[in-house]
């Protein structure tokens, strides 16, 4: 599975409102279809995502089946100063994804 | 708020203001029309094809509003007026909040009418999100009103809504 990808600006000043893009492979399926046999395929969705900066929670999100496969989630945040995101994903399953990535601050 | 949705996408489409007075008169004549066309007989012929709300969206909604009204407010769903593919319909969810310490949006939830599961996403923020602004993907069965409802600091709820034509269903049985 293709590790998740995220984008930040090239660089921040502290005080800015930055937009942080992520995005995920992940079937999404819904529980409401069923295989070549007409069994249901059991609901597989990543119910939550959340992103930490420096430690702390700064957005998160439940997600239902009305999100599409390879969740998609662009949000905001207002840069305190330098530090490192930490991005997570959890499905129903249990798997959990997490990517890294550094915000690079100037100024 | 239909008419304002699609106002808001002819600014964004065209990005002249020349243009902009036609448009939105147009909009505005266009959604009046609807609700006007709304209160008449062709409602109970749309009911027999499919219930508008979902019992599902109407139980979410009740949970989320504590059975009192919520009152429309500067929060917005914007999304394509028709969407080709109901698997993936772009959407930004925003609201109008200085998201400051005193005075911020705490959640944004999208609620759908027409999908079997009516709560799609919430989406939790704070003041150091800067702005009250979330973007991704739909996944949508089929043509149905949307709701956004907005949760501020305060514990008050506003809600938006947008109503989406879906051509190809996105629940992939077809």
């Amino acid at each position: 599975m293709a590790p998740p990808r995220i984008k930040l600006p090239d660089s921040a000043k502290i005080g800015d409102i930055i937009d942080i893009k992520s995005v995920v492979t992940h079937p999404m399926e819904t529980g409401n279809r069923k295989d070549g046999d007409g069994k249901p395929i059991a609901r597989n969705i990543i119910h939550s995502f959340t992103a930490a900066f420096a430690g702390a929670t700064v957005f998160s999100a439940d997600l239902g089946s009305g999100i599409s496969a390879n969740p998609y989630i662009s949000f905001s945040m207002r840069v305190s100063g330098p530090g490192e995101f930490l991005f997570t994903w959890t499905d129903d399953t249990g798997t959990v994804l997490t990517q890294a990535a550094t915000l690079n601050v100037v100024g | 708020m239909v008419a304002g949705v699609r106002q808001q996408t002819d600014t964004m489409a065209t990005g002249e203001t020349t243009l902009m007075a036609p448009l939105s008169r147009r909009a505005v004549l266009g959604g009046a029309t609807l609700l006007l066309g709304a209160g008449s007989a062709p409602r109970s012929v749309a009911a027999q094809a499919a219930p508008e709300r979902t019992p599902q969206f109407e139980a979410a909604f009740a949970k989320i509003s504590g059975g009192a009204d919520i009152p429309d407010g500067p929060v917005k769903l914007e999304v394509p007026d028709l969407a080709e593919n109901g698997n993936m319909v772009p959407f930004t969810v925003s609201a109008a909040s200085p998201m400051t310490a005193d005075s911020y949006v705490e959640s944004l939830t999208i609620l759908s009418t027409g999908n079997p599961q009516p709560v799609i996403a919430t989406f939790h923020l704070s003041p150091v999100s800067g702005r009250a602004s979330v973007s991704g993907r739909l996944r949508l069965a089929r043509t149905q009103t949307l709701y956004v409802v907005a949760k501020l600091n305060t514990g008050a709820l506003i809600k938006g809504t947008a109503k989406v034509e879906v051509n190809i269903s996105g629940c992939g049985a077809g």
